[in-house]
């Protein structure tokens, strides 16, 4: 204290720089500054000039009425902003994410990312699960994923600056109007069906939320329709699981299928708006969403809600609901304490109905051809049908839509045409990162809701990552483990540190498994959401199934 | 059947289990608080009573039969049924296992002796964990005040809760993610280079030291924590000082839940009480050395050219022989100055001095200099000067007016109420020429032109009659004068006062309907209102607005002149003005003479007596020739301060009573040491209207006295028989001429701390909302007075093309005598600067940090430039606490002509680039800091 002492110049804190100011409205024209879409703007910026700078942040959190801290604390939860602060240097313009989550691992990434040399001018990352592990391993240079990716390919992309999303073909509004399409909702406004009527379709066809809870989704509109007034919509495209990719499979081919199915169900709902959040790793659906609500907003086949499509900015905890609705409001993705649950209490504290993508994509379908149609399907005593990302060792991974029930063994042989040459079934993921590794011995069980609990596992999202004689159990589970500790949104203590201090004993060769299991006890009872209660499902499953490898 | 409340449904009585016993909870009270009144503890650390559950560190997890997880405690309600195990091996397993976890990465260094991490885990006997340690990261001792260990953060967010939801600073931030997930300060900036204010509400919340009083206060020995009120502002927070008696020393201080404060306090309260230790403490009488010539050339720390110490006899009898000698030969010849920094009981006992003992009413304080304009409108308007609501009643607003005010800076606990009502979905019109920190939190912010309150206002009561949005009713049953204030209003439409006021004329008419049209609409005010020479005028619109939409008289509405000091209620109170007696008893009346003629055995003068201006002038033209300045510095607060130094300088005999040797004593002929507040008892009130006891927790240094002993002494030489031992006895005095008050005993102040007044029969509990049924006029009718458009006394020209604005800043009080003395207040704001608009500076080739020079008609300081788009341009913003810059050289004496106050908000002055580097800032500057805190 005794120094020379100097005039602070400024207020307290850091002056906003009035060159950033102009430069971030410029960016955000007369948009609305209201707080929830705090990460939407942030994203302008952050596509504008490849990352966030203090400045922008600065000028940012003044034009919003924000705290510095509110805007930095949600910057720096997300992946995809790159935050940089005075005196640090930013990215390089072009970043090339290579997936390292399950699939691509068994595929071969690890060496693929030590073999990419781009230069000094490309930001290298590693990325967790890019949803594409059909054509596993993927790298996605800018927005351009490539799959099946070798290090040429990507020297290919980067040097010919190849960043952009790849177009697909979809049936756009035209076709699927031409094909039938809107004309159930349509019929739903002139008064064709009555919400109960249509609440009990759903109700009959054992439909179920398909983002891996499986809550009835009858029951859920019924719950919701319950509550007071004004009602919202939230859908979760967040498909972040690894090994699940079905979401984008169909939003890639028929994304007015489920446009339709979520306006049916705002409407059975009675909803007022409705809320659409895409994983920002999707950027090839988040423009044909762009497009197509665009051109169904101009010519609406029936009176619309205002439905507001929201990009994540890389945090799987983004898929967990209420951490989703986090993210919508333009937090940090961090899960509420239940109760109370987002049925009541969701959205910007109203009563929300949160649905998976899928399970709205069905709903037109079911009405068509009945909810018989849905629940005569199925295997093994279950009902229905099930839409299994399948990846890893088999011949014909993909998006296959099978019978609730079918055997991990029947899916392999009957859809997947079977193990690869020179690989023999060891054991497999049902339910992506969360769902536990069971071993082939297990390859019998019926794969749907609850039925696999008893072995210590469940289904999710439909997952499956099938693993051969030549993958180890426990590598996998570290694999696994490394992703729920990069994914911990580090909010309760037994995930944010449990996952770290787990990791730790898994990377060691023997595992410490009393101390393990303890941890896991403490994780799956006391951690606040999914991610952290399932986050030791690996390891137990590994110690519990294949022992060998830990000991 | 009846039906019940929601408020009745929430207190219903839930019948469920706790580790098998049949318990009852209510449906409002978490598992962990019933669990708590049960004797049944739960660990926890992320929660913390008073806080928002955050349910995040998960120690305090309990089994809730037929659940798949455990529940935190400290989130969960029962139901009717429930069956809770919070101590089964299931639960305990992951109780103990958070512990671990936490433990596992914890600094091996201590910086508190209250860790409640390690306290629970040897309750629940967790050893050594098992887990490998994480990297640790480094201290920040970069901020005076406060140091960050967050080696020794266990992310439970209290700070995080604490700095947004309670204080609603917004400094702390929860950034990145995962164990990577860390607190921050704005942008991961050091502390000391945030935003932070250090209200230490982050201090006060941490579990585990992680955030600590700096210099390793939390490691000192405490052996005595004493229960008290902040002297600082008009918040009147309580609090408790943290003491080792073998030292003399407090160190620390922690908030206190007070009614006006509940458990907060802001940089001043909890971390600027040191200045009572600062070496330039006054320990002994000084007497003026013969010849010394008076003025400024002092310096407070050595000061032997030009006094002399004393004996308390010698300074004493030549203290009161010079005043008894000028009042034999002309009462009215002499005046004091008493303080609304002192207790209530010295207050009344100078002012009984004055009136008995000199035999005039020539005595005012500083309340001359902040509200007297607010209280001269309130009186005539609607009978007090007091407010009819407390300001944490804005909780029950839903429209918040704030008005010429920055109460971030200056009532700072204070503003944490309307912040978290604006949280809350209040909404806040923010009405204020320089955009302090508050306009973020506004719904509507209105940058109006200085000078134009009453075009703006008259424009929104102009609305309220045009929208037919007046409340016909009240004004027919409770106000009189309506007509008058109608038929004054058709000139101000808003369309005519928006190029006049700045403010568009759809933004003017859609405040006034909010304001018109809410359930609860409340009106705060500071200075910005008050110092100017339509300061009155401003006032009487203030109360116009909420008598005509009938915003008073109920919760969360009403209206509330923020006062300044610790006790300027109080001290108004209690009779420290020249035309009241205690209790506003107009000196003028010949009942209230009457009244205290009795109560005090002797003949009193009916004449009011001279303000503080009107003081300071007559001294100049040599009709006043006597002072006794107890705690007051005019040598630094007055406006024009050239002047009143000049009046000073004249006197034939001044005495000043004080705990340093202020810029005034450098005028005195004797200087007598008092007390700090932390080393006497005494009450104080504060602008709620709360009574609030002072308690003695050190002993003064050397020979300073009380200064209820030193009025006393003084009092019986001159010829006074007076006997008061103690403050009680004073108190116990004023309750006999106080309606107010009079149902308060020291008794229960010593009990409860704080009573809110009116408290008129013992047992009362106060009134919180006054005026609920008539106002207190003959009447029992409010009144309107309307007003028209009056210019500052000093408009800019071309040659003063500059409006200056003067106030405070949140680290400094009033003149700096105390603030700047305190080591951690001196650090953070050492020295003088001039806010400017970075557009002003500009075209002046001025860069921040920059030395300009500020003249006006009367003065002239140079000072350091702080860049400041709050400011406004063409204006600039000086607070008045520098003594080698001071702002009041500058200043405007102009008074307004009901309050006799001066423009402190508004004077013509000039900027130009240079001028002298402003020299010996502070006084010993960061000294204190050093002895005090470091070894």
């Amino acid at each position: 204290m005794k120094g020379k002492t100097k005039v602070r110049p400024h207020p307290k804190g850091r002056p906003v720089d009035p060159q950033a100011v102009a430069e971030v409205r410029a960016l955000l024209k007369d948009e609305p500054r209201r707080r929830d879409l705090l990460i939407e703007h942030l994203h302008k910026i952050n596509d504008r000039y490849g990352h966030l700078s203090a400045a922008h942040m600065a000028a940012l959190a003044q034009e919003m009425s924000l705290a510095q801290t509110e805007v930095y604390e949600v910057a720096t939860f997300y992946h995809h902003f790159a935050v940089v602060k005075e005196g640090e240097t930013p990215p390089p313009d072009l970043t090339v994410r290579v997936c390292d989550s399950i699939a691509c691992e068994l595929a071969g990434s690890e060496a693929l990312l030590k073999n990419l040399s781009l230069g000094k001018n490309v930001r290298v990352l590693h990325a967790p699960c890019v949803g594409r592990c059909e054509v596993a391993p993927v790298v996605v240079v800018g927005q351009n994923a490539i799959g099946n990716a070798t290090a040429e390919k990507v020297a290919t992309a980067v040097s010919s600056r190849k960043v952009s999303c790849a177009e697909t073909k979809y049936i756009d509004y035209a076709a699927y109007k031409k094909g039938g399409g809107y004309k159930l909702i349509a019929d739903c406004l002139a008064g064709r069906h009555t919400r109960e009527g249509l609440t009990r379709i759903m109700e009959d066809s054992g439909l179920r939320g398909l983002g891996g809870a499986g809550f009835p989704v009858g029951r859920k509109w019924k719950s919701v329709a319950a509550e007071p007034e004004p009602r919202l919509m939230a859908v979760n495209i967040d498909e972040g699981e690894p090994g699940t990719f079905k979401d984008r499979w169909y939003l890639e081919r028929d994304p007015h299928r489920f446009l339709e199915g979520m306006l049916v169900a705002a409407w059975a709902v009675g909803i007022a708006e409705v809320y659409i959040y895409l994983r920002d790793e999707y950027a090839g659906c988040r423009k044909i969403l762009e497009v197509e609500l665009k051109k169904l907003k101009a010519n609406p086949p029936c009176a619309l809600p205002p439905i507001h499509l929201r990009r994540g900015a890389g945090a799987y905890i983004c898929g967990e609901e209420s951490a989703m609705i986090e993210s919508i409001e333009g937090k940090r993705g961090m899960p509420r304490l239940r109760p109370p649950y987002v049925a009541q209490v969701g959205l910007f504290g109203r009563p929300t109905l949160e649905h998976n993508m899928e399970s709205v994509y069905w709903v037109r379908e079911i009405v068509e051809k009945g909810p018989q149609w849905f629940a005569g399907h199925g295997r093994n005593g279950r009902k229905g049908l099930r839409s299994f990302s399948v990846s890893g060792r088999v011949k014909k991974p993909g998006m296959h839509l099978a019978p609730a029930g079918i055997t991990v063994v029947e899916l392999i042989n009957e859809y997947c045409g079977g193990m690869l040459d020179g690989h023999q079934f060891y054991g497999y993921l049902p339910g992506g990162a969360s769902g536990g590794i069971l071993p082939a011995s297990k390859g019998d069980i019926p794969l749907d809701f609850d039925t696999l609990q008893p072995h210590g596992s469940f289904i999710g999202s439909a997952a499956v990552v099938i693993f051969s004689h030549k993958d180890k159990a426990a590598k996998a589970a570290v694999n696994l483990m490394k992703f729920f500790h990069d994914e911990s949104c580090g909010q309760c203590t037994p995930c944010r540190v449990g996952t770290a201090k787990a990791l730790t004993l898994m990377e060691a060769g023997k595992w410490d498994q009393p101390l393990l299991k303890e941890l896991s006890q403490a994780m799956m009872d006391a951690s606040i959401c999914g991610l952290g209660q399932a986050a030791p499902n690996p390891a137990l499953t590994v110690m519990k199934y294949f022992p060998q490898e830990v000991e | 059947m009846e039906r019940v409340t929601t408020q009745q449904l929430a207190m219903m009585p839930i019948e469920f289990k706790l580790n098998g016993k049949t318990v009852i909870g209510r449906p409002d009270e978490t598992i962990i608080e019933t669990a708590k009144k049960n004797g049944v503890e739960i660990p926890h650390l992320c929660y913390k009573p008073g806080l928002r559950p955050d349910g995040n560190c998960r120690a305090c997890v309990v089994e809730i039969k037929g659940e798949r997880a455990l529940a935190p405690s400290c989130c969960r309600f029962p139901k009717e049924g429930m069956e809770v195990t919070t101590n089964n091996p299931r639960a305990e397993l992951s109780q103990k296992m958070v512990l671990e976890l936490l433990l596992s990465d914890f600094s091996r260094n201590s910086y508190t002796k209250d860790n409640e991490l390690l306290q629970w885990a040897q309750k629940l006997k967790v050893d050594k964990p098992r887990f490998e340690a994480r990297k640790q990261p480094k201290p920040d001792i970069s901020h005076p005040a406060i140091a960050v260990n967050l080696d020794a953060c266990i992310q439970c967010t209290r700070c995080v809760r604490a700095c947004r939801e309670e204080q609603v600073n917004d400094v702390i931030g929860y950034a990145y993610r995962g164990d990577h997930s860390s607190i921050v300060f704005d942008m991961h900036d050091p502390m000391g280079a945030s935003t932070c204010v250090a209200c230490g509400e982050c201090v006060q919340a941490c579990p585990t030291g992680a955030l600590m009083p700096a210099r390793e206060a939390g490691l000192e020995t405490i052996d005595k924590t004493v229960d008290s009120v902040c002297p600082f502002c008009g918040v009147g927070c309580l609090l408790t000082y943290h003491v080792n008696e073998k030292q003399n020393v407090i160190k620390f201080v922690t908030g206190k839940d007070g009614p006006s404060n509940h458990n907060r306090l802001c940089v001043k309260g909890r971390y600027g009480f040191d200045y009572a230790h600062h070496p330039q403490r006054l320990t002994k009488p000084l007497i003026r050395k013969p010849g010394a010539k008076k003025g400024l050339k002092v310096d407070p720390g050595n000061w032997s050219e030009f006094f002399r110490e004393a004996t308390w006899e010698e300074a004493l009898d030549l203290a009161a022989k010079g005043l008894k000698d000028i009042r034999d030969q002309d009462k009215y010849a002499l005046a004091g100055f008493g303080s609304a920094k002192g207790s209530n009981e010295e207050a009344y006992l100078f002012q009984k001095l004055v009136r008995t003992g000199f035999g005039t009413n020539n005595v005012d304080h500083c309340t001359r200099l902040c509200h007297a304009s607010s209280v001269a409108a309130l009186l005539e308007g609607i009978g007090s000067g007091a407010v009819s609501n407390q300001v944490n009643d804005v909780e029950n607003a839903e429209v918040i007016f704030l008005i010429g005010a920055n109460p971030t800076s200056n009532h700072p606990v204070a503003a944490t109420w309307m912040k978290n009502a604006a949280k809350r979905g209040a909404k806040l019109i923010y009405a204020d020429p320089r955009r302090g920190d508050l306009a973020r939190h506004a719904w509507r912010y209105l940058q109006f032109k200085p000078d134009t309150d009453v075009a703006m206002l008259n424009a929104m009561i102009y609305t309220i009659i045009e929208e037919g949005l007046v409340d016909e009713k009240f004004v027919k049953d409770r106000t009189s004068g309506y007509e008058a204030l109608k038929e004054n209003a058709k000139n101000f439409s808003p369309e005519k006062m928006a190029p006049i006021c700045g403010i568009p004329a759809e933004t003017l008419r859609e405040v006034a309907r909010a304001f018109a049209t809410s359930k609860g609409s409340m009106i705060l005010w500071g200075m910005g209102i008050s110092q100017h020479v339509h300061g009155t005028d401003n006032a009487r619109c203030l109360i116009a607005l909420v008598l005509m939409t009938g915003q008073v008289g109920k919760p969360g509405c009403g209206l509330h002149p923020l006062r300044g000091q610790n006790n300027v209620q109080g001290a108004s109170d209690s009779g420290l003005i020249p035309m009241m007696y205690p209790d506003y008893q107009r000196v003028s009346t010949p009942e209230a003479q009457k009244r205290f003629e009795k109560l005090w055995s002797t003949s009193l003068d009916p004449k009011p007596g001279l303000t503080v201006v009107e003081i300071m002038n007559a001294a100049y033209d040599g009709k006043i020739r006597g002072m006794y300045v107890m705690g007051e510095n005019p040598a630094m607060s007055d406006p024009d301060v050239d002047h009143a130094r000049a009046a000073m300088e004249k006197l034939d005999h001044m005495v000043v009573q004080d705990i340093f040797l202020t810029e005034t004593a450098y005028y005195a002929d004797v200087v007598l040491p008092a007390t700090a507040w932390p080393e006497k008892d005494g009450t104080v009130t504060n602008t709620d209207r709360m009574v609030q006891l002072g308690r003695k927790a050190i002993n003064a240094p050397g020979e300073a006295k009380p200064d209820l002993w030193i009025i006393v002494e003084l009092a019986k030489r001159l010829g006074l028989d007076w006997d008061y031992s103690h403050p009680k006895d004073v108190f116990n005095e004023m309750r006999q001429c106080m309606d107010s008050i009079r149902g308060i005993t020291w008794e229960r102040l010593e009990r409860d701390s704080t009573v809110t007044y009116p408290c008129e029969n013992e047992g009362d509990p106060g009134e919180p909302v006054v005026f609920t049924t008539h106002f207190p006029t003959p009447t029992g009718r409010a009144k309107f007075v309307p007003a028209d458009l009056i210019s500052a006394a000093e408009r800019p020209d071309a040659e003063y093309p500059m409006v200056l604005i003067t106030g405070r800043q949140l680290e400094h009080w009033h003149t700096g005598a105390m603030t700047r003395r305190a080591g951690v207040l001196d650090a953070i704001e050492p020295l003088p600067t001039v806010s400017m608009n970075p557009a002003d500076m500009q075209s002046r080739g001025v860069k921040p940090g920059d030395v300009v020079t500020v003249e006006s008609r009367r003065g002239k300081i140079s000072i350091f430039v702080r860049q400041d788009g709050g400011t406004p341009r063409g204006s600039v913003f000086i607070p008045f606490a520098y003594y080698e810059a001071a702002a009041n050289a500058l200043t405007n004496s102009a008074l307004d002509p009901f309050g006799k106050i001066p423009e402190f908000k508004y004077c013509a002055v000039k900027v130009t680039k240079g001028g002298a580097v402003p020299a010996n800032p502070g006084y010993g500057r960061g000294e204190s800091l050093g002895d005090l805190y470091v070894g």
